[in-house]
């Protein structure tokens, strides 16, 4: 009587091991952190559903979704229609969606000794600083948006990204919509072929970069660079106000989109609005929309039900701006695409 | 023993099997068997890594064929891909760090092998072998960190020195190739240290008594003596070094600068192959993209190949002068 007394617990952890549901996912390594954060309290919550999310970029995140050895991949940048296709074409036809997570931004950042106040940029300067038109930081666009700054007359070193990463697929998904000359001459995409500047790797490279080279001009983070304390500053908006980075700039980028398309693949720089920080974007989950197995399929369902509701309470926190209510919404219904 | 329940040994063994079962005891088979394996291993990895690489690059080479090495363009924007950026940046900051690492390398060995007392020897031994055990990420950022600032102070000294030639012009950002160069030439260094030392005690005492009873001072029999005996050993050292500093990654990647860009001056920034490859595959979407590393991996490889044969062929070629 003993024994079986003693035996019964071994035998309960058997079955309940016999029921764990191990959901794989891999991708973008920007919302890692809230990712992260979002498996481990729902593995809480429901302890035999376990979430591994490799954070091995947003490329190989789309790679692996296709090849079906992921159950869902995660993204900074939506898929294109092109990969989407070839999505399909290994699916027998099915397709997949979209569903934005969090909100990133990106922020310039400088290192310009004697300058005290917080530098404006149109997006005229950017483009022009990025495409290595404007050179010294007593430029005339750069005198005429930060009245009263006495701007030295010395040469702008620039600092870009050396690694392929969604944060520069947004910097120059923004100077795209600004400048045409940007947009021919370079383009969009997770690596471009930079006009001028130095690379750094990762924003921890940009930043080190950047703090430590006078004169210096760079893109990172929010997140990041709220953290590290880095000199950042605003951006004019395509209202034509300035905007200081911040969360609620973002989130407000985000509301302000008009017609969001049903699959949610939309940018969201130089977003209307005059509270809208121009430099932002979604970061999306690539869920197939058809998944076999009936108990992931369940799992997936309720994670991402969840998700929108008590997960958007965490990003805050993290310092990833929560999704608009409108949004919420829109996504709650999508979740019933997935069959 | 085992072998007496054997059915064998019941019956008594035949000739055959008793000389295998000799064979098996005196080792001989079994050696040959383990260690050719182990060394038909090492051709299995190489071959399939190059065979690997072969295959997934054959969209670039297809589409670039053989400029691909010889043009300067890389824009993962409009799929257009060459290597030379890379090419040149990798062998100028290893040459670099050779430059400056075989002395610093070489020497330290000489004084820690021939004229350091025992004890003072072991000690930076030690020390030596635990640099060489430093992953290479500490590296890159002591470099960022510690380097960089270090040589934007030395930077106006060289310059004023070399500034005349056009390796030390153009204004200098911390990062540049000259930065990934002394990196390298830091990390090397260890390597050439601890093995030239062990190859340099390892010749003969009669070779340095020999040479001391002919009269000649210590420094003689070392520099005529001991280290042209130990010279293979000492130029071993050196490739593993180069070897190295090719294929280094992390902490190239920064201090290097990351720009893709043939520049005559050292103080420029510039790109390694090991670095693309490092920075750019996890985003690396396209087919082409990816194709692209992965025929950069294949050109680190031929390169290294290519250093490695030139230097066997010249040091040959030393050696046939040296003996005639």
């Amino acid at each position: 009587m003993k024994f079986i007394l003693f035996l019964l617990p071994v035998a309960m952890a058997l079955t309940a091991s016999g029921q764990q549901v191990l959901i794989n996912a891999a991708g973008a390594t920007f919302p890692y952190p809230m990712y992260s954060k979002w498996f481990d309290e729902y593995h809480k919550k429901f302890p035999k559903l376990q979430f591994n999310y490799q954070s091995i970029g947003s490329g190989g995140g789309i790679k692996q979704v296709t090849e079906g050895t992921v159950d869902f991949g995660a993204s900074d940048g939506p898929m294109t229609d092109k990969q989407i296709a070839d999505f399909r074409a290994k699916h027998g036809g099915s397709g997949v969606l979209h569903f934005p997570t969090v909100l990133g931004a990106d922020v310039p950042v400088y290192n310009l000794p004697g300058v005290a106040q917080q530098l404006n940029f149109t997006p005229e300067a950017l483009a022009g600083i990025f495409l290595g038109k404007i050179t010294k930081w007593n430029d005339a666009e750069l005198v005429k948006a930060n009245p009263g700054v006495s701007l030295p007359a010395k040469d702008i070193i620039v600092v870009h990204r050396s690694d392929g990463s969604g944060t520069t697929y947004v910097w120059v998904d923004y100077l795209s919509k600004v400048s045409k000359e940007w947009e021919t001459k370079v383009g969009r995409g997770t690596s471009v072929n930079w006009p001028v500047g130095l690379g750094g790797k990762g924003n921890e490279g940009v930043s080190g970069q950047v703090k430590q080279t006078p004169n210096s001009l760079g893109y990172i983070e929010l997140v990041y660079a709220v953290q590290n304390k880095m000199a950042y500053g605003k951006v004019k908006n395509a209202a034509g106000t300035f905007v200081a980075p911040g969360l609620a700039g973002v989130t407000a980028a985000a509301a302000s989109v008009k017609d969001m398309p049903a699959d949610f693949r939309v940018s969201i720089t130089n977003a209307p609005g005059k509270d809208s920080y121009p430099i932002a974007s979604f970061t999306w989950l690539l869920i197939p929309e058809k998944i076999t197995d009936p108990t992931k399929k369940k799992a997936i369902k309720e994670f991402l039900a969840w998700m929108l509701v008590e997960g958007q309470k965490m990003s805050a926190v993290l310092g990833y701006a929560p999704l608009p209510a409108t949004m919420i919404a829109n996504e709650q219904k999508a979740i019933a695409k997935i069959l | 023993m085992a072998a007496t329940s054997t059915p064998l040994a019941g019956s008594g063994p035949s000739r055959s099997a008793r000389s295998f079962i000799e064979r098996l005891r005196s080792g001989d088979q079994v050696a040959h068997a383990i260690t050719l394996a182990a060394a038909a291993s090492i051709l299995l990895l190489t071959g399939l890594l190059v065979y690997e690489l072969f295959i997934h690059s054959s969209e670039t080479r297809a589409k670039f064929g053989w400029s691909f090495l010889f043009t300067q363009t890389w824009d993962p924007v409009a799929d257009e891909y060459g290597a030379l950026p890379f090419i040149y940046g990798t062998l100028v900051s290893s040459a670099l760090a050779l430059l400056i690492g075989i002395p610093l390398g070489v020497g330290a060995a000489i004084f820690l092998a021939e004229l350091a007392p025992p004890k003072i020897s072991d000690a930076l031994t030690f020390l030596i072998e635990l640099l060489a055990a430093v992953p290479s990420v500490i590296y890159g950022l002591l470099g960022i960190f510690v380097l960089v600032p270090l040589l934007r102070i030395v930077e106006p000294a060289i310059r004023s020195v070399l500034g005349w030639t056009p390796l030390f012009q153009g204004p200098f950002y911390g990062v540049s190739l000259f930065s990934a160069g002394v990196v390298l030439s830091v990390m090397i260094v260890p390597f050439i240290i601890s093995i030239s030392r062990e190859v340099i005690r390892a010749v003969p005492a009669d070779q340095r008594e020999a040479a001391l009873a002919l009269g000649a001072t210590r420094w003689e029999a070392t520099w005529d003596v001991v280290i042209p005996y130990a010279k293979s050993g000492i130029l071993g050292s050196i490739f593993l070094a180069l070897a190295r500093s090719l294929g280094e990654t992390m902490a190239v990647t920064m201090v290097i600068g990351n720009d893709p860009k043939i520049k005559a001056s050292l103080f420029a920034p510039g790109y390694s192959i090991a670095a693309v490859i490092a920075n750019e595959f996890t985003e690396a979407t396209g087919d082409i993209y990816t194709s692209a590393l992965i025929e950069l991996g294949l050109v680190l490889f031929g390169l290294t190949i290519v250093i490695n044969a030139l230097a066997r062929a010249l040091v040959a070629t030393g050696n046939r002068g040296g003996n005639a």
